[in-house]
């Protein structure tokens, strides 16, 4: 197998400041560059770009806007795990022989169309994913009697993990009780346990092992892909209090790099809302089912940062094409020993976990140095 | 006649495939099994409750009929974990679907 490795990465902060998609994918290429002075734009021959923005052709655009002819030049759209998706594209790109260096650019405004599946009509008037995640709250609840004050501590935590993050969206730390008297927007679901729509992006270069090993001298490199779609509908979900797609992604990935679950040192997973860290943590198996929540107290309770570092989705904003990107950046940067003060101890191997429309779909991948 | 058009006069119908009998969900002109054609079936149908939440004054439900088919429709009156409701106003509202049960 061709080994694909993680050669450079830039991003933007994530905010609420209003800016054009084109003005936020420019901003994290520059970025890269300006990271990597060893990067030329000449050995650059793929630009794939990771959004759910209805502007056109934004690959192209990229490329004129950053000097660069390449080859191969398109977008990547599958909602909220389009950016992990984007670089399973390059790497096969890359393993396949028909490019050697990639960049992929992920991006999304605040108002991005990818946050509601208007095609999914089976659950009526309530498309907006607060519903979902309300049904799969209540479920989680119900079969594993936790209460709303347990869920709470993924918010806590993952907040308290984004304040060390300089591109988080938040700066601030919540207490168990802040996130209980957030404004509450169904009767399972406050404010504070909820991922936040903004602008953003983040960049990353993918290349073969010579070229990666000609760019940085602390390579990492992807060893594990999975992925798996069960339905793009909601309510086709077999179980509300597991999530199907990224059970099969996670064994797959893990079987490709010949790992299993306890072998991972440091992971980012998909909190789109509070009971989706729980959730994740059990179907990847760091642990068992109903038990998620001891996990995030533990970690907690230790300050210790293996999940999640840069603050989720919750703590860090989701930036929808962006996400998947900052995610796999973050791990890269705990392998290189590179993540300053949410640095997790001996992280050799490292997890994402990405996923769409209330886990219908999954991407996992693992990295390693 | 389409699920849509049925659905924006206020009926629901459940789709199945002409050839093989099943049950095609979400639905679609042909079958997603053996691509045969989709018919209507007409009926007061009955579905149970599998899970609920709460927004401001109305329960949010979502709803399964013939073991297979699951949708979120909205309810007045607190649900029960396995309540067998029926469709008691349906239609399509600015492109939304919307569902009512009692």
């Amino acid at each position: 197998m061709v080994k694909v490795g993680i050669a450079a990465y830039g991003t933007t902060p994530f905010t609420m400041d209003d800016q054009k998609i084109e003005s936020l994918l420019l901003q994290s290429t520059k970025n890269l560059f300006e990271n990597n002075s060893k990067l030329t734009k000449k050995d650059i021959d793929a630009v794939i770009v990771s959004s759910n923005n209805n502007s056109k052709y934004l690959s192209p655009i990229l490329s004129e806007m950053v000097g660069i002819q390449p080859k191969i030049a398109h977008t990547i759209e599958s909602l909220c795990n389009s950016g992990t998706n984007s670089i399973v594209s390059a790497y096969s790109y890359i393993a396949s022989g028909l490019a050697e260096m990639i960049l992929i650019s992920g991006a999304e405004r605040h108002d991005s169309p990818g946050q509601i599946l208007q095609w999914d009509n089976s659950r009526g008037e309530f498309k907006h994913p607060i519903f979902w995640a309300s049904i799969f709250t209540k479920s989680y609840k119900r079969k594993f009697s936790i209460s709303d004050e347990r869920l709470a501590a993924v918010s806590v935590k993952n907040y308290k993990q984004a304040k060390e993050n300089p591109n988080a969206i938040s700066n601030n730390i919540y207490s168990v009780q802040d996130v209980m008297n957030s404004k509450k927007l169904t009767d399972d679901l406050k404010l504070l346990d909820c991922s936040r729509p903004c602008n953003g992006s983040s960049s990353i270069v993918l290349a073969t092992e010579e070229l990666t090993k000609n760019i940085t001298d602390n390579p990492i490199w992807i060893t594990g892909i999975g992925q798996k779609t069960t339905s793009a509908s909601f309510t086709k979900n077999k179980s509300f209090t597991s999530m199907e797609s990224t059970k099969v992604a996670a064994q797959s990935a893990l079987k490709m790099a010949n790992h299993v679950s306890k072998d991972i040192d440091v992971a980012e997973v998909h909190d789109a809302f509070s009971v989706c860290e729980p959730m994740a943590l059990e179907s990847l198996g760091f642990s068992d089912y109903g038990k998620g929540l001891d996990l995030v107290d533990e970690l907690n309770d230790t300050n210790n940062f293996k999940i999640n570092p840069r603050g989720g989705l919750i703590g860090s904003g989701h930036p929808l094409g962006a996400t998947g990107i900052s995610q796999t950046i973050e791990i890269t940067q705990q392998l290189q020993s590179n993540a300053n003060k949410r640095q997790v101890d001996d992280a050799n191997i490292g997890l994402i976990h990405n996923m769409s429309a209330a886990a219908t779909s999954s991407t996992v991948l693992v990295l390693e140095k | 006649m389409s699920f849509e058009t049925e659905l924006s006069r206020g009926n629901f119908t459940i789709p199945e495939c002409s050839v093989c009998k099943k049950i095609v969900w979400p639905p679609t002109e042909f079958c997603n099994d053996c691509f045969g054609p989709v018919f209507l079936k007409n009926g007061d149908f009955v579905g149970k409750i599998i899970e609920f939440s709460k927004d401001k004054n109305d329960y949010f439900c979502v709803i399964e009929f013939e073991k297979t088919i699951k949708i979120m429709a909205k309810m007045s009156e607190p649900p029960k974990i396995g309540q067998l409701v029926k469709i008691s106003k349906c239609g399509i509202l600015n492109e939304e679907y919307f569902f009512y049960v009692s």
